[in-house]
């Protein structure tokens, strides 16, 4: 199941050398690679790897200060057109889901078509609804976030994403802020957007999803990529001490 | 099968309610408490019995209604009377078609103000002011039935409330040689129109001034803090003087800026700057994630903040806002240092006069009385507002 069927040879994101400090601390230390079209990503690590830092930086809600990021044929710089129209094309979604409490579901998922995609109040709520039903919650449209639960919740943050139609869906630990009986119908949802053909790139701890759905697996430490490589090498063959322990103690609990 | 006597549903402990159970609960639970109960009923009793003496037999009210037309309008020439009532008359029309159209607030507002006008019409007031009650109250009504469902007038009627406001100060005014120079405004029209013209402006540009103290660029960044920091250091009074006589040699040649609006712009200028802080306070409490989570669907600046930050944040400072509008309504007050015949300055000039002499509880007690209705009538929309947006809830 490693290798997706939709993966192509077009190269979507391009990182060439991006560094990154936080003040003094050097949190990504060159990070170079290439994610393709249709490809799926797991980055895992120890917390404070930079695993998060890196996929923020794609949309830029971090900014890197070194290298280069060249997502779908654009460059990341400071041009805030550039900054604009790269957040259109990349969906993201985040581990404390960040719903707009005062708008309605509904409203959470059009207001980026509308108001960014110029598109009309109908065909958005039309293509909202559509997609709450895709995630299976049609029937919280015209509930307000705090009234459904963190795993419905994180399931209307992924359509707000996809509203957008985005090229590139980037998770930020989606599941690591819900109660565990919630984790898998996230995690369900992701599934069914993997075979659908989304480039995804996923910051998570759930190793069972990974090795499911991922066709690559990257390894953060300390800033920098220790290991890559598909699933099955990533699980039964680690190369690197370092990793050797981190999967060690993730498959043990 | 035993297990079931575990399930079963237990009842919540017995909670009686009703009037006696509360008295016994609050006011007579110890033996202490009944005496404390006892003795404030005793010293209410004699508070409200010495009130209820002067109000009904010592006070000498004659001074209200021989007033009411200058407390009400100053000295506004009588025969230009209808333009005021024109403009009352016009927003009555306003009132009571936005009533038909929206439902829920809009709707309790014009009770409320519908029941001022009905009081007016009980109250012992000159049979003309009577009138003009009844009148409006009709008009309010007959909109309402006009109004009602007509979604489609909505654009009009926002259109009409926007307008209202140019209208007023035009009749007011008037033009010729028919002219009512801001002279003769006073009264309660004075502060009414200090007021509303003050919370209508020192909204915006407090919303603008708290923005721009966030703001990135250092220079739009310096100028707000500036300018709050000096105006929140100078009491109200010196910027009054300070409009009302440095602002004349600083202006060019023999201009002359109108007294009145002199006063409007130093109250909506000092106003802003307080609401700058109320509004920045709201910016601040917004969690981080929001903005990233606008900024992650393409959402530029100015839209983030127009769609994302700024609803949340005038959500959970409503109180303060509000509390903002009712100072700046009470603070209209102080226009009376510069020469302006406000409600309580004309309150003060009527007991200046020989025939009213030693009558200053009476005045002052109504004037009080017409602050209080205006200021509760704000606070109570607020709380309104703040339950038709469920705020607390999301």
């Amino acid at each position: 199941m490693a290798e997706n069927e939709n993966t192509t040879n077009d190269p979507i994101i391009i990182c060439e050398d991006v560094h990154k400090w936080f003040d003094d601390f050097h949190v990504l230390k060159g990070i170079t690679t290439t994610f393709k079209k249709g490809e799926k990503a797991v980055i895992c690590g120890p917390s404070g790897s930079g695993k998060s830092t890196f996929i923020r930086t794609i949309n830029h809600l971090e900014e890197h200060q070194r290298g280069t990021i060249i997502v779908d044929g654009i460059e990341l710089s400071n041009d805030l057109r550039n900054i604009n129209l790269i957040r259109q094309e990349v969906g993201m979604v985040f581990q404390q889901f960040n719903l707009f409490p005062h708008l309605t579901n509904l409203k959470n998922i059009t207001l980026g078509p509308i108001q960014v995609r110029k598109m009309s109040k109908s065909a958005a709520e039309e293509a909202a609804l559509a997609l709450l039903e895709r995630m299976d919650i049609a029937d919280q449209a015209y509930k307000y976030p705090a009234e459904i639960s963190g795993g419905q919740q994180q399931r209307v943050a992924i359509a707000r994403a996809l509203a957008m139609e985005p090229k590139i869906m980037l998770f930020d630990e989606p599941t690591s802020a819900l109660d565990p009986e919630m984790i898998s119908e996230v995690l369900d949802v992701m599934r069914e957007l993997a075979h659908s053909g989304m480039t995804m790139l996923v910051v998570t701890h759930e190793m069972g999803f990974a090795r499911e759905v991922a066709d690559r697996i990257m390894f953060f430490d300390e800033g920098v990529v220790i290991e890559e490589a598909a699933p099955a090498d990533f699980f039964d063959n680690p190369q690197h001490e370092r990793t050797k322990l981190f999967i060690s103690q993730t498959l043990q609990h | 099968m035993e297990n079931l006597a575990f399930t079963q549903e237990v009842k919540p402990p017995n909670t009686q309610k009703g009037p006696v159970k509360w008295l016994k609960d609050n006011l007579f639970s110890t033996w202490y408490n009944s005496i404390l109960t006892c003795l404030g009923l005793v010293i209410l009793f004699f508070v409200f019995k010495s009130v209820f003496t002067w109000v009904f037999t010592q006070a000498n009210w004659k001074v209200i209604p021989a007033n009411l037309q200058i407390l009400s309008i100053g000295s506004y020439p009588l025969e230009q009377i209808w333009r005021v009532s024109s403009v009352i008359y016009g927003l009555a029309v306003l009132l009571g078609l936005s009533a038909g159209i929206w439902n829920g607030l809009t709707r309790q507002i014009t009770v409320a103000i519908g029941c001022i006008g009905a009081i007016i019409l009980l109250l012992p007031f000159h049979i003309s002011v009577r009138e003009h009650a009844l009148i409006a109250n009709v008009i309010i009504a007959v909109c309402f039935a006009i109004g009602r469902d007509r979604d489609n007038w909505k654009r009009w009627v926002v259109i009409g409330w926007v307008l209202s406001f140019p209208w007023t100060m035009i009749m007011l005014h008037g033009f010729g040689a028919d002219t009512v120079t801001t002279t003769n405004w006073g009264g309660l029209l004075l502060t009414l129109i200090l007021a509303a013209i003050g919370i209508l402006a020192c909204f915006p540009l407090g919303v603008l001034l708290a923005l721009g103290r966030r703001s990135q660029l250092p220079a739009i960044r310096w100028v707000s803090t500036i300018y709050i920091e000096t105006v929140r250091g100078v009491p109200l009074i010196t910027l009054l003087f300070m409009g009302s006589l440095l602002l004349p040699i600083f202006m060019p040649g023999d201009f002359q800026l109108d007294k009145v609006i002199r006063a409007m712009v130093v109250l909506t200028l000092f106003s802003a700057a307080y609401m700058a802080e109320n509004v920045r306070g709201g910016l601040q409490a917004i969690p981080p994630g929001q903005v990233e989570a606008a900024q992650a669907v393409g959402l530029t600046y100015p839209k983030t903040m127009l769609f994302i930050d700024l609803p949340q944040a005038l959500r959970s400072v409503i109180p303060a806002i509000v509390g903002q509008f009712i100072a700046l309504f009470k603070d209209t007050s102080l226009v009376s240092v510069v020469g302006l015949l406000d409600l309580l300055g004309i309150g003060r000039s009527i007991l200046g006069n020989p025939d009213w002499q030693g009558l200053q509880p009476e005045v002052y007690l109504f004037i009080a009385v017409i602050y209080f209705i205006f200021c509760y009538a704000m606070s109570f929309v607020s709380q309104k507002v703040e339950a038709d947006l469920g705020i607390g809830k999301h």
